[in-house]
C-alpha cells in the first residue's frame, strides 16, 4: 500500500538536475519541492480513527417509565480525519549542493531529507566541477556576460588558435602552481610526484578558486569555447577568466554561457530536465545513483587492476584529462561510459 | 447580590440571543463577564461541548434543556452536578409560555465541580454552611442516574486548531460533510472561531440553501466556502440583492454560479463596487456588453481583483508593445488572462518573440495564447527548432510552423510532429543549453 510516508522515503537521496540558464537556483529548489510535496501528499492518507460512542436511545413506550438504554456505535474520530488534519508533509528539507548563478546553467546536485548529510559531506569533499565556458571575442562588459553594458569594442582578426592555446597553457601553469602549494606537499618528494601524476591532489584548506585543467575544444572567431576542471570556483569567476583570456589575446572577449556538465559523480547523463522533475523519476535516478556507488564500493573492494585497465580505455576514447569524469566501477557500468562518451559528443558546438 | 446576578442573568440572555457562547464562569467574575462586549473573546469557546452533548439540535433563539430537565432535577435532589451545566439554567423560550420565575442564568462551570444545586431564585437568603449535602463517592444511585451521569471531554478553551473541536460541533461536522477543508481555515486567523460560532440551523443553512439555488453544485460548495468562509456571515438580503444586480446586467444564472465558484469571494463585494467594475471594463476594452459579460464570467476575478494592474497592462500592450486596439482587444476576448498576467514576465516573452524570433505584430495578435505561456518552454522549443532548421514562423513560406503548434501542444507531440525529431533528442538539446 502506497503511503505518503513510503514515497517519502523512496525520495531520501542524492540527485542531480540540469538548472535552465534565466533561473535562480533556489527557484528550482522550490519547484522541486512543491512538485514532491503534491506526489507525496496525493498518495491516500490513512482512514480516519474509530471511537466507540454510547448514544442514549430512546424508550419504545411514552407512557411508562422512562428506561434510558444506550447503545454502542462506532463512529470516526473526525478529528484525525485527512480534511481536518490536512496534508501530512508540509514541507521537505531539499538542499542544493555546490549552487549556480542565475546566469549560468547546468548540472545540479539537490538532497532530500536525510540525504542533506551525504549531501553536506559532498559539498565539502575534494571533487571537482566541469564547466564548458563559451566566449565571443570583441567585446567587454561590465558583468563580464553578454547581457551586461558594454565597455569596450576590439577587433579580434589577428586571434589564432596557436596563441590562445598559448595563453590557456599559460593560465593553466600559474593554476597548477598554486595547487602545489594550495595542497600542501612538499614539491621535491616522491609522494607530491605520485599524487601529481595521478591527478589527487586536492587544496587541503580554503583556496581561492583553482583550475585543474583548461584547454579550448571550439575555435571559430568570433565564438570559442572552453574546458575547464575546476575546484572552489564561482561562475562569476569562470566568467572572469574569459574576459581576462580576451585581454591576454589583445582582445577582449565577452562570455556567453557557462554550462556545468558534471559536479563530482553526477553527469549530464544523470541530469533530469525540467520535465522530469518528478517524483517517480528522481526515485528513478535515486536508485540508479545508489546501485553505482554500491558498484564502486564493489570494485574498491575487489582490488585496482580492472578500473586502471578501464580507465585507459576510456582515455583513450574520450581524450578527457580529468580522472573523476566517470565514475570507475564494475562492468555494470560501461553502458554509462559509452552514454557519457555519447552526450559529449553529441553537445553540438554552437 | 441577588440584584447583580439578575442583571447578569438579563446580560446572559441576550447574549445567548446573539449566540455567544463564551460566556465565563467564575461566579466571583459574573459581572465582568457578562459586562464584556460581543466581539471580546476570539478564540474562547467555553464548553460549548456540554450544550452539544446535551441538546444535538440548536434552535435558533433559545436553548432549551428539555431532555435533561430530568437530569437536573435528579441531579438537585442528590445535591450533586455531574455535567458543567449547573443549576443556573436559563430557559429563554421564544414562545412565551415561559414561567418568568424559571429565568435564571446559564453558567458553565468547569466540569466535575460539585455546584450550586438550587435556582438562584429559590436560594434561601440566609446560607446555612452546616447543611452543605455531602458529596460521597459511595453512595448508591440507581442504574438510570448512572447512565444520566454524563462526564463531557474537557474542550480546551483556546486552541490554536479546529481539530478540537470538530467531533463536538455539529456546524464543523456538517461542513466536513460538505467537503470544506478545515485545515485550510485553520491557518487564517479569526476564521476558526468564526466557523465555531456558527450556528448550522440559522447561519449556514439558509446561505447554503441560497448557493444551491444559485446553481452551484454539491461538489463545489466545500471549495467555494473553503477559499470565502465569509460567504456565511454576509448578510442574505445582501448576497440577493447582489446576484439581482447581476441579473440585471444580464448574466445567465448558469454564469453567476460559474462566477461564484471561480471567484468565491464575488458576492461579498457590494453593488457600488461591482458596478464600478463592469463599468470600468466596458469602458477600458471598449467591447459590446455581451462580449464584456463572456470575459467576466470566464474570468470574474478580473471584478476581485485591483484594478491598476489592467490598466498598466492594457497600457502597456498599446505603448510599449506597439499593438492595436483592435489587435488588444482580439487578445483580450480569446484570452482574457493576458490582463491579469505579471508585467515583466509579459515583456520579456513579448520581447522574445518579436526581437529574438522576429515575428511580427499581427502574427503575434493572432495566437495571443503565446503570451500567456511559459518563456522557458518558447525559448528552448524555439532553439531547437532553430538548430534543426525548421524555425519558419512566417505563414507565406512552406515548412510554416504555427505558434500555436509552437507552445500548446505537450513535449511529446511537439517533438514527433512539429521538430520531426525524437524525446531523447529534445532532452539532449536541452541540456546544450
Amino acid at each position: 500500500m502506497v503511503t505518503p510516508v513510503r514515497v517519502f522515503r523512496k525520495l531520501e537521496g542524492l540527485f542531480a538536475v540540469y538548472k535552465p540558464s534565466g533561473i535562480h537556483w533556489k527557484l528550482v529548489r522550490d519547484n522541486i519541492e512543491a512538485n514532491l510535496l503534491k506526489e507525496i501528499n496525493a498518495a491516500p492518507p490513512p482512514a480516519p480513527k474509530l471511537e466507540v460512542r454510547f448514544k442514549a436511545l430512546p424508550s419504545r413506550e411514552p407512557g411508562t417509565a422512562k428506561e434510558l438504554t444506550m447503545a454502542a456505535i462506532q463512529l470516526p474520530v473526525l478529528a484525525t480525519s485527512p480534511q481536518v488534519r490536512g496534508p501530512r508533509y508540509r514541507t521537505l528539507k531539499v538542499g542544493v549542493g555546490h549552487r549556480l548563478d542565475a546566469f549560468s546553467s547546468g548540472v545540479l546536485v539537490l538532497g532530500v531529507g536525510q540525504a542533506n548529510k551525504a549531501l553536506a559531506e559532498f559539498y565539502s569533499s575534494a571533487v571537482t566541477r566541469d564547466y564548458t565556458l563559451e566566449g565571443e571575442f570583441g567585446m567587454a562588459t561590465d558583468d563580464f556576460s553578454d547581457t551586461g553594458r558594454i565597455i569596450e569594442r576590439t577587433t579580434f582578426e589577428h586571434i589564432t588558435l596557436v596563441k590562445l592555446e598559448k595563453i590557456l597553457a599559460m593560465i593553466q601553469g600559474g593554476h597548477q602552481k598554486a595547487l602545489i602549494t594550495y595542497s600542501g606537499v612538499d614539491l621535491q618528494s616522491q609522494e607530491a610526484y605520485e599524487l601529481a601524476a595521478q591527478g589527487i591532489l586536492h587544496p587541503q584548506s580554503k583556496s581561492p578558486p583553482i583550475l585543474k585543467g583548461l584547454r579550448c575544444i571550439h575555435f571559430k572567431p568570433p565564438h570559442f569555447t572552453l574546458e575547464a576542471q575546476c575546484v572552489n570556483e564561482t561562475q562569476h569567476y569562470l566568467r572572469k577568466l574569459v574576459h581576462e583570456v580576451g585581454l591576454e589575446l589583445r582582445s577582449t572577449a565577452v562570455c556567453t554561457g557557462v554550462r556545468r556538465t558534471r559536479d563530482g559523480l553526477f553527469g549530464l547523463q544523470e541530469a533530469l530536465t525540467r520535465q522530469h522533475w518528478t517524483a517517480s523519476d528522481i526515485q528513478r535516478t535515486i536508485k540508479v545513483h545508489h546501485s553505482m556507488l554500491k558498484d564502486l564500493k564493489k570494485a574498491d573492494n575487489s582490488g585496482h587492476a580492472e578500473e586502471d585497465a578501464q580507465l585507459e580505455q576510456h582515455y583513450q576514447q574520450t581524450g578527457t584529462g580529468e580522472h573523476s569524469t566517470v565514475s570507475i566501477t564494475g562492468t555494470g557500468s560501461k553502458q554509462l561510459h559509452s552514454a557519457v562518451k555519447e552526450a559529449t559528443e553529441n553537445a553540438p558546438s554552437l | 447580590m441577588f440584584s447583580t446576578n439578575m442583571h447578569v442573568g438579563q446580560r446572559c440572555v441576550r447574549l445567548l440571543r446573539g449566540r455567544m457562547m463564551s460566556i465565563i464562569t467564575h461566579p466571583a467574575n459574573d459581572c465582568t463577564a457578562a459586562q464584556q462586549p460581543f466581539g471580546g473573546h476570539t478564540t474562547t469557546v467555553k464548553h460549548m461541548h456540554s450544550i452539544l452533548a446535551q441538546h444535538p439540535v440548536l434552535h435558533s433563539g433559545h436553548i432549551s434543556l428539555k431532555a435533561t430537565e430530568g437530569t437536573l432535577g435528579v441531579g438537585a435532589l442528590r445535591g450533586l452536578c455531574y455535567s458543567s451545566v449547573t443549576q443556573h439554567s436559563c430557559q429563554v423560550k421564544q414562545s412565551d409560555s415561559g414561567e418568568p420565575e424559571e429565568r435564571t442564568v446559564i453558567i458553565y462551570e468547569p466540569a466535575q465541580v460539585p455546584s450550586r444545586k438550587l435556582p438562584l431564585t429559590e436560594m434561601p437568603a440566609v446560607i446555612d454552611l452546616d447543611d452543605v449535602p455531602s458529596l460521597s463517592a459511595l453512595e448508591e444511585i440507581s442504574d438510570e442516574e448512572a447512565i444520566q451521569i454524563v462526564v463531557p471531554q474537557a474542550l480546551p478553551p483556546t486552541s490554536f486548531s479546529l481539530r478540537d473541536y470538530v467531533d463536538q460541533s455539529e456546524t464543523l461536522t456538517k461542513l466536513l460533510q460538505l467537503g470544506v477543508d478545515l485545515w485550510k481555515l485553520d491557518q487564517r486567523r479569526n476564521v476558526g472561531s468564526m466557523l465555531v460560532r456558527l450556528d448550522f440551523q440559522s447561519d449556514m443553512a439558509p446561505r447554503l440553501l441560497f448557493l444551491k439555488d444559485l446553481g452551484l453544485q454539491d461538489g463545489h460548495l466545500g471549495s467555494v466556502i473553503t477559499t470565502n468562509p465569509f460567504i456565511l456571515t454576509e448578510s442574505l438580503d445582501k448576497l440577493k440583492a447582489r446576484v439581482s444586480y447581476l441579473k440585471s446586467k444580464k448574466f445567465s444564472t448558469e454564469s453567476i454560479a460559474s462566477m461564484v465558484c471561480k471567484a468565491p469571494y464575488l458576492l461579498n463585494f457590494n453593488v457600488k463596487r461591482l458596478d464600478n467594475r463592469l463599468g470600468f471594463y466596458q469602458d477600458i476594452l471598449g467591447l459590446n456588453p455581451g462580449k464584456t459579460r463572456d470575459i467576466i464570467t470566464r474570468l470574474p476575478r478580473l471584478l476581485c481583483r485591483s484594478l491598476e494592474p489592467v490598466k498598466e497592462i492594457l497600457k502597456v500592450c498599446e505603448l510599449e508593445f506597439g499593438f492595436r486596439t483592435g489587435e488588444i482587444q482580439h487578445m483580450v476576448t480569446e484570452v482574457p488572462k493576458i490582463l491579469t498576467a505579471n508585467k515583466a514576465k509579459l515583456s520579456k516573452i513579448f520581447d522574445y518573440l518579436n526581437t529574438t524570433m522576429g515575428i511580427p505584430h499581427s502574427l503575434i495578435a493572432k495566437f495571443p495564447q503565446v503570451l500567456n505561456s511559459q518563456f522557458l518552454r518558447i525559448k528552448e522549443r524555439h532553439l531547437f527548432l532553430k538548430y534543426l532548421g525548421r524555425a519558419q514562423y512566417d505563414p507565406a513560406e512552406p515548412n510554416y510552423v504555427s505558434l500555436e503548434r509552437l507552445v500548446a501542444v505537450p513535449n511529446d507531440v511537439f517533438c514527433v510532429s512539429v521538430a520531426l525529431a525524437t524525446e531523447e533528442d529534445f532532452e539532449r538539446f536541452q541540456k546544450t543549453l
